[in-house]
């Protein structure tokens, strides 16, 4: 029981290492990582099974009692989160094995960014998100996020290319920045309570004489997890730098960095960070309002692909922390949901994007066209995703809106909806331009007409379309089965909402 | 770098180095040392040679490709840390043997982790060295 905890930071590890000492063969690689992925799947449903019928698992690293030592804890919602992204990192092995070809000349991966090591850093990414999600004690949060984001500053700038670099160099400066906000907050914190265990810091804050300064603090780590998370007027980065990877780094960044950030949020601002609510989560909220708003409007300008899917990220962002600044449990639950459906549906916009990108020769929506013609099974899987995003019922996107507006409409907060549902049309407003110019409009003839078009199902792009059909089946499935899916959520919400359970079973002592 | 001074040294200090990194890294489970520094002497020690002789005699002495060394690092550490989990303790739990060697002291998970860390900053930074010379 104990090892389960710890399975889904150390596997990766494991993982990496088999892919780093398989450093010359590639195919190997391949190989190697696809299987790999399949059990880390399997880590994955067997941590939240254990969770959802066990309780809060709780490890304590090197055997030292909890406010001492480090935590690992696995509640339900970072079981869920684990979940999440062992399934991304399944479709991204699947889909990587044929991204990366090299008999495609518009192969969206060179060669030598496998032999720099793509899989190891994937997996040791993992490992560093994975352990954000699972770890008790905030500097030890500090510690993954650090693992997480120097593989991730290698994995954008593999290839070196100029617009990589560039975009890098953002990238690496903001994250820096909001680094040294993180242990600022947490030297604070530190110098205020004497500890940073989470459930121990839970405890201690409300002894804290000086209220005052514990909101200060809650700003640091606001403004830190902010830019992590990429919410207003924080999120200048993204769309700087998430499109110039190729496109399976891109989804994976899409689907799950800045979602770290959010659950981060989450943490902090329902178990540590409660004392000043009518403060802080006004703030938030109408933090909430503007990424929405300003994310969306940055979308309606862009046309190519990878960036108007880039401004969603944020726009979409807003929704999730607009769960977490209503603050009521219904709110929580849908603001979880609301990220269980949003990272597999943007990863897969993604992946999709790629695959016209291959199939259609460009990101740019204007240069390709007529790809309902000769791939309609590609709109198919285009627009399940794109209008699970925008909100169109019975698709995902649908009820995690709806969870997230009727908590504000409890809450009289009729502002806040009325931005919510506009973003939501604007949203389909810019997935239909995607639609109108990739797919409807006739195809402006550059880029495919006289070549032989290869299938969607041949050889060489068989497993980027697995993949996809993967990822949109469980769009499918969250959006006809919601039931399940809102339960566990729901389950996670009211643990945070509740947090005395948490705080007992990891200073407990029970292992 | 053509230098008879410093390549002639180096003949004798490489060796010179590389005992005393191991003393460092022993000498760090009580007192200042540790495999990190001991892991940067090693690995200075092939950067003084690799000056003096070019990076293809440095290759030539050098027994395997960094990358091994990174990955063993690894598993040790790795290794280290998931012993606990073999005798029912949490994970990373410290474990000591009972005998006490004569240099070493008893052998243990954290000795093990040192030396870990060696193998993988001795990779990295002679990794490092090596396409640091070549580009130039």
């Amino acid at each position: 029981m104990n090892a389960i905890v710890i399975a889904p930071i150390v596997f990766p590890l494991i993982l990496g290492l088999i892919t780093l000492s398989l450093w010359q063969n590639r195919r190997l690689q391949e190989i190697a990582n696809l299987i790999g992925s399949f059990i880390f799947l399997l880590i994955g449903v067997l941590l939240l099974y254990q969770v959802l019928n066990e309780g809060i698992l709780v490890t304590q690293a090197g055997n030292w009692a909890a406010p001492f030592g480090i935590s690992i804890v696995a509640d339900t919602f970072s079981s869920i989160m684990v979940l999440i992204t062992v399934v991304m990192a399944f479709a991204i092995a699947i889909y990587s094995i044929s991204s990366m070809r090299k008999s495609r000349h518009i192969c969206d991966m060179t060669n030598k960014r496998q032999q720099f090591g793509y899989y190891p850093l994937l997996n040791i990414m993992y490992m560093g998100i994975n352990g954000a999600f699972l770890t008790g004690d905030l500097f030890n949060m500090y510690v993954w996020f650090e693992v997480m984001l120097i593989s991730s500053f290698i994995l954008l700038s593999l290839d070196g290319t100029k617009l990589q670099l560039e975009g890098t160099f953002k990238y690496v400066t903001i994250n820096l920045i909001s680094s040294a906000f993180f242990l600022i907050g947490v030297g604070f914190l530190y110098g205020l309570t004497g500890t940073l265990n989470m459930a121990d810091l839970a405890v201690k804050i409300h002894e804290v004489e000086n209220q005052a300064m514990v909101t200060v603090v809650a700003m640091f780590f606001l403004i830190c997890f902010g830019i992590k998370a990429a919410v207003f007027p924080l999120f200048f980065w993204l769309p700087a730098s998430y499109h110039t990877p190729p496109i399976s780094i891109s989804a994976i960044f899409a689907g799950m960095l800045t979602k770290v950030g959010v659950y981060s949020l989450i943490r902090v601002f329902t178990l540590i960070f409660i004392g000043d609510i009518g403060y802080t989560h006004t703030l938030i909220l109408w933090i909430s309002g503007f990424t929405m708003f300003v994310g969306v409007l940055g979308a309606a300008s862009q046309y190519d692909m990878r960036r108007i899917l880039s401004f969603h990220i944020i726009s979409q962002i807003g929704y999730m922390i607009m769960g977490l600044a209503l603050y009521t449990p219904l709110a929580i639950a849908g603001a979880i949901f609301y990220i269980m459906h949003h990272i597999i549906v943007k990863a897969n916009l993604f992946l999709v994007s790629g695959l016209v990108k291959r199939l259609g020769g460009s990101y740019d929506v204007r240069k390709v066209g007529g790809l309902v013609n000769t791939y309609p099974f590609l709109g198919v899987m285009f627009l399940i995703p794109a209008l699970s995003l925008a909100g169109i019922p019975p698709l995902s996107g649908f009820w995690s809106k709806l969870f997230v507006v009727k908590a504000a409409l409890d809450l009289h907060s009729y502002f806040i909806v009325f931005v919510a549902l506009l973003v939501g049309l604007l949203t389909l407003y810019s997935m239909t331009k995607i639609w109108n110019e990739a797919f409807w409009k006739n195809d402006p003839g550059k880029c495919s007409s006289e070549k032989q078009i290869p299938g969607l199902f041949a050889r060489q792009n068989v497993f980027m379309s697995v993949a996809i059909i993967m990822l949109a089946t469980i769009t499918l499935a969250i959006g006809f089965y919601p039931e399940p899916f809102f339960q566990v959520a729901d389950r996670a919400a009211t643990e945070l909402m509740n947090p005395q359970n948490y705080i007992n079973t990891v200073l407990g002592g029970v292992q | 770098m053509n230098s008879v001074i410093l390549s002639t040294a180096t003949r004798v200090l490489l060796p010179i180095l590389l005992l005393f990194s191991v003393f460092i890294l022993i000498r760090g489970h009580q007192e200042p040392g540790g495999g990190f520094v001991g892991g940067l002497i090693a690995s200075m020690a092939f950067a003084l040679y690799t000056i003096a002789h070019g990076v293809a005699h440095a290759r030539q002495i050098f027994p395997l490709s960094p990358t091994v060394f990174i990955i063993t690092g690894l598993s040790f550490a790795l290794f280290s840390g998931l012993m606990g989990l073999f005798v029912g303790l949490p994970a990373f739990t410290g474990l000591w043997g009972a005998y006490e060697f004569p240099v070493l002291g008893p052998l243990s998970t954290p000795l093990l982790f040192d030396i870990g860390v060696y193998l993988v900053v001795f990779g990295a930074s002679t990794s490092i060295i090596f396409t640091l010379k070549l580009k130039e």
